[in-house]
């Protein structure tokens, strides 16, 4: 197990270092340079050069590329392009958007959908889980963004309950902020709860079915307690796996959704990023973005393997 | 005692919402800008927040694009007009505490021309020869040659004063000499900035002053709704300008601007550049149509001119909406019907969706344009970089009184005119007020007949405000917001 | 839901978006790029069933051709995916060893972009367009077919029936492709519609960011990002793209849902 732990985690580095130079390679193609963007229509070509040496673009890319990867490793992310901080601070202050959005959109479809997928469960065949599994299929189909933009037509302009878009920011206080947070986080909730209830479904039926279940039953626990203490917590486990999966889905589910409520987040961040050739911020959000999915699917993966042997004989 | 404090207490307590009238403002922007130093960069958000505001130069221009003193009180051009003389007010103080005084004129326009300048309108110093010192409160300029709108150019963002402490770091820690001083600069979300309690002129009436960026028009006028903002000078949204006119509390302002939306054509590639498929592509687009589908208000033009300048006259009807002409013109030039042509647009509204318009307009007149949407990276690079590889582009020159981008050597339209060239030659020169507004109403005329690009119309700044606020700018020849003469009323 | 039931309603929803598509290559009740200022933002009415748009377009005969980007789209991205993910999966299911490995940390790698960072990346090199992002979303695919494969051909590859061919002296190729593959294709079709529903919903939210398919060919995604910009205006402009994208992707869905109960009766119980 330490060896194959120890490979793994070897080719979790391999990963990450190979998708830092994909992305590099494609930047480095990329047209244009940030400095004609920064000066504008009527810079002077010795004025663009004399802003691409400050920005340090007159160096080879092989060297650039050197140095970011070498820099990445000690933790420095580098200054940004366009804004001449470091790159950490802005990451820094858009993660303060974006986690608590990912954090609040998979607490809501969690304790969305994992109620509704036992309860559907439970009552199997009956109208109830019918209508539940029909609203889940319906979920499922509909795209994030429009539902958030449905939320603005009705919650926002012809209720006012919410803004339309945009954050108000921490130091307006946590409930004004979280206010801000609430139309987003149930427009990116509510697709993955359809999703997350249709497996909580299928996978408690089928502790439902198992052994040990029976025997409760048959000891004499009523359905409602063996369903809730033996069949739940098994079923829970696929569940928590399907979540792990989901968080690629749920990253870019939050840039689009930060596009559709103006939140200033990570993936605004990286439009804006792009648009402007910020290079070695796009470099950096990519390489976070994938890393931190790279990392999630393998601690899932090590959990899995853990609390399920069969796994790692059949897989090897 | 205890009970004069209480019914002090209470008095004040009382007074201040109803008298005290309010002392600070939230101004929405749509972009946010990449650095604060107005010596570094050409982004407009960077002079929408900093001119007049946190930096000041020698002269200043008005709303109507006059120069009026400012850190210099007063000044004499030599009669050669080549020396300008200009006599420093004393006991200028940066925010930092550092004296104002000739040495800094001399750094800073030494600074913007120096080798390692990234002034986005390095242009405007390159006619300076030196600038000498005889004393701390007198600076003198001279010229290599006479320029006509040096006053002008140095009264804009890119010419003001700058530190020598504090050249390096007024990208994210701006200081200058003006009536508000830097707080906090929360990225991707606002600025902020107080007022300079130092200030060696008239103090302001605002104590703060925020500057929120809201890109979204939607989000943009949600938030002028709710009332999260006082005032969005810019307004983004012009959809919504019915909604917010109905509303008592609000005030809308539509003003001029410098911004002349065009259809530019690259002259140096066939069909382009005969001057009959030109005009015949504008007898082929309905400005007013344009306009209107657009919602944000503008007046048609024919030249490369905006109404509001004093030399400006109205040459919108030199090629009216005629789409027979346009056929017959184009059959003239051999264009065959059908003829496809590309139509690379950037990324604001008026590009794309305007784009859209125009498409629609020219498939009348037997010309199939094909929608490229690009970012402004690849514009620069594709459209406005030296391979200059495009048929046409929609694009606003937003930059005031630009008549010389038609007289430079190399520019994206390709335009080569030799008759041009001398008449701007001249009007760079001329020193007389009256004679330089007749050369730019034949540099006018020039463009007009010529058409090296389809002139379509003068963009509106539309501003979104409080009713109750007093003294922004209605009209916008140049970005700025100038917070100074801001107030409020009750 | 029945399994039969979600199977019908999976067939007449998906029926009738390739019937609409169909139809719109010879009939819209309007040209769906036709410009008319004058009726702009008009509510729907007899004249404009759906209202028009900004430009005064008319919002059905957009919808309906807005079919042809969203199926071929979709359909060309999962090609891409099924065509080259298939195979190495298979590949690296017979080959195992190295070969696998490779294979399967390639699809980590592939898995590690999220598709959008993927078609933000194509569409900054070669532009946007519908063609860059069937790239994206079907480069996207190909991990997705390539695992399915893997672990479906994996799950096969120590039944009787395949042992007993790879006995019979058969090559690993002759084996995959006559009792392996055909072992698996229920399950690599099901996969397929999947695949399909995604890809509708990914070319829908690459066209609303801008990264997908370009004016004035319309698309789902588009109308709905001109819809938010005019939502105090013409609120019910957002309403109808957003409900064809639905009706596309909960058809796929449900076919797909229905194909699964009908190959695999085993799975019957759980749904």
């Amino acid at each position: 197990m330490n060896l194959f732990l120890f490979r793994r985690v070897l080719g979790l580095l391999a990963t990450v270092l190979a998708a830092s130079l994909v992305v590099f390679i494609v930047l480095e193609v990329l047209p244009s340079d940030p400095a004609a963007l920064m000066l504008g229509t009527d810079a002077r070509p010795d004025t663009l050069a004399a802003l691409r040496r400050e920005l340090g673009l007159d160096q080879p890319s092989w060297w650039r590329f050197v140095t970011w990867i070498g820099n990445l490793l000690r933790g420095d992310l580098g200054i940004s392009y366009t804004y001449r901080v470091p790159v950490s601070e802005l990451i820094g202050a858009r993660v303060e958007v974006t986690l608590p959005l990912a954090m609040m959109a998979i607490g809501l479809s969690t304790s969305i959908a994992i109620p509704i997928g036992v309860f559907s469960a439970s009552r199997r065949g009956a109208a109830s889980d019918t209508a539940m599994m029909a609203g889940a299929q319906l979920g499922i189909a509909m795209p994030n963004f429009w539902l958030g933009i449905l939320f603005i037509l009705v919650f926002a302009v012809w209720l006012g309950w919410f803004p339309a878009g945009g954050f108000a920011g921490w130091d307006k206080g946590v409930g004004a902020a979280l206010h801000s947070l609430v139309l987003p986080a149930f427009a990116l909730a509510l697709p993955q709860a359809a999703i997350l209830s249709r497996v909580t479904r299928a996978s408690v039926l089928e502790t439902l079915g198992q052994d040990y279940v029976r025997t409760a039953r048959a000891k004499g626990l009523t359905a409602t307690v063996a369903l809730w203490r033996h069949a739940v917590p098994n079923a829970l486990i696929p569940v928590a796996t399907i979540l792990g999966l989901q968080f690629s889905f749920l990253l870019a589910g939050t840039v689009i959704i930060e596009n559709v409520f103006t939140l200033p987040g990570l993936g605004r961040l990286m439009f804006q990023s792009i648009a402007q050739r910020d290079l070695i911020v796009v470099q950096d959000l990519v390489v976070l973005m994938a890393t931190s999915v790279i990392v999630i699917n393998f601690v899932v993966d090590m959990i899995y393997r853990l609390l399920d042997p069969r796994i790692g004989a059949g897989a090897q | 005692m205890k009970r004069l404090l209480t019914a002090t207490l209470i008095a004040a307590a009382l007074a201040s919402p109803a008298y005290a009238a309010k002392d600070t403002i939230t101004v929405g922007m749509q972009l946010e800008p990449p650095n604060l130093d107005p010596t570094g960069g050409a982004a407009a958000a960077i002079r929408e927040v900093n001119y007049l505001n946190m930096f000041e130069g020698l002269t200043r221009v008005d709303e109507n694009l006059n120069p009026h003193p400012l850190l210099a009180e007063s000044w004499t051009i030599s009669a050669d007009g080549l020396t300008y003389t200009f006599k420093l007010h004393t006991g200028v103080k940066f925010h930092d505490g550092a004296a104002f005084d000739c040495s800094v004129v001399k750094f800073t326009y030494e600074r913007a021309v120096g080798p390692d300048s990234t002034n986005g309108q390095k242009g405007y110093f390159e006619p300076i020869a030196k600038t000498e010192c005889p004393d701390p409160a007198t600076a003198v300029v001279t010229l290599k040659r006479p320029t006509g709108r040096f006053l002008f150019a140095m009264g804009l963002s890119d010419s003001v004063m700058i530190s020598p402490a504090t050249a390096a770091t007024n990208k994210a820690t701006p200081v200058g000499t003006g009536p508000f001083r830097f707080s906090r600069w929360v990225k991707g979300d606002r600025v902020e900035m107080l007022r300079n309690d130092s200030y060696w002129g008239a103090k302001p009436a605002l104590k703060m002053v925020t500057f929120r960026f809201i890109s979204d028009p939607t989000a943009a006028a949600a938030a002028v709704m709710a009332g999260d903002l006082d005032a969005f000078p810019n307004f983004p949204a012009p959809e919504t300008l019915d909604q917010i006119r109905a509303d008592k509390r609000f005030t809308v302002a539509i003003g001029t601007s410098s911004g002349k939306v065009v259809l530019s054509l690259n002259n140096a590639r066939a069909p382009f550049d005969d001057v009959r498929v030109r005009r015949a592509l504008a007898h082929a687009i309905d400005r007013k149509a344009l306009i209107d589908a657009l919602g944000g208000g503008g007046t048609p033009i024919g030249s490369h001119y905006v109404p509001g300048d004093a030399a400006y006259i109205d040459l919108s009807n030199t090629y009216p909406y005629d789409p027979a002409k346009a056929r017959a013109l184009l059959a003239e030039a051999g264009v065959k019907p059908g003829f496809v042509m590309t139509l690379r647009l950037p990324p604001p509204a008026y590009a794309r969706r305007g784009g859209e318009v125009i498409a629609a307009m020219l498939e009348q007149v037997g010309i199939t344009a094909k929608i490229e949407n690009i970012e402004w990276a690849q514009w620069l690079d594709q459209v406005f970089g030296k391979s200059t590889n495009f048929d046409a582009t929609i694009v606003a020159h937003v930059e005031a009184r630009d008549l010389d981008v038609f007289a430079r050597d190399f520019y994206y339209f390709n335009y080569k005119n030799t008759e041009y060239r001398a008449i701007y030659a001249k009007y760079i020169e001329a020193a007389d007020p009256a004679a330089q507004i007749a050369l730019a109403q034949q540099l006018q005329r020039k463009l007009a007949e010529d058409q090296p690009a389809v002139f379509l119309y003068a963009g509106a700044k539309t501003g979104v405000w409080n009713a109750k606020l007093r003294g922004l700018w209605i009209n916008g020849p140049i970005p700025a917001n100038h917070m100074a003469v801001v107030s409020w009323v009750d | 839901m029945k399994p039969k039931l979600s199977l019908y309603i999976g067939v007449g929803l998906v029926g009738l978006i390739v019937a609409t598509a169909l139809l719109a290559l010879f009939w819209t009740p309007y040209p769906p790029t036709k410009i008319d200022i004058l009726h702009r933002l008009a509510r729907p009415s007899a004249a404009h069933w759906l209202g028009t748009d900004p430009f005064g377009r008319d919002v059905l005969s957009m919808i309906m051709v807005g079919t042809h980007t969203s199926l071929l789209v979709s359909l060309l991205a999962v090609s891409i995916g099924a065509g080259i993910g298939i195979p190495l999966g298979a590949l690296a299911s017979s080959c195992g060893g190295w070969v696998d490995a490779l294979v399967m940390r390639m699809a980590d790698l592939a898995f590690a972009f999220p598709a959008l960072l993927t078609a933000v990346m194509i569409t900054a090199l070669a532009g946007p367009g519908a063609t860059n992002a069937m790239l994206a979303i079907g480069l996207f695919n190909i991990p997705v077919f390539a695992r399915v494969t893997r672990g479906a051909a994996l799950s096969v590859q120590e039944r009787d029936f395949v042992v007993a061919a790879r006995a019979t002296g058969r090559g690993a190729f002759g084996v995959m492709a006559r009792h392996v593959l055909p072992n698996i294709s229920g399950i690599l079709l099901v996969q397929i519609t999947i695949q399909f529903a995604l890809g509708i919903l990914a070319e829908a939210g690459l066209s609303y960011v801008g990264l997908g398919t370009q004016p004035p060919q319309p698309s789902w995604g588009r109308m709905l990002n001109d819809a938010q910009t005019f939502i105090f205006r013409a609120p019910m402009l957002a309403v109808f793209p957003g409900l064809a994208i639905t009706v596309a992707v909960l058809g796929l869905n449900l076919l797909g849902d229905g194909l699964r109960d009908r190959l695999d009766p085993r799975l019957m119980a759980r749904r």
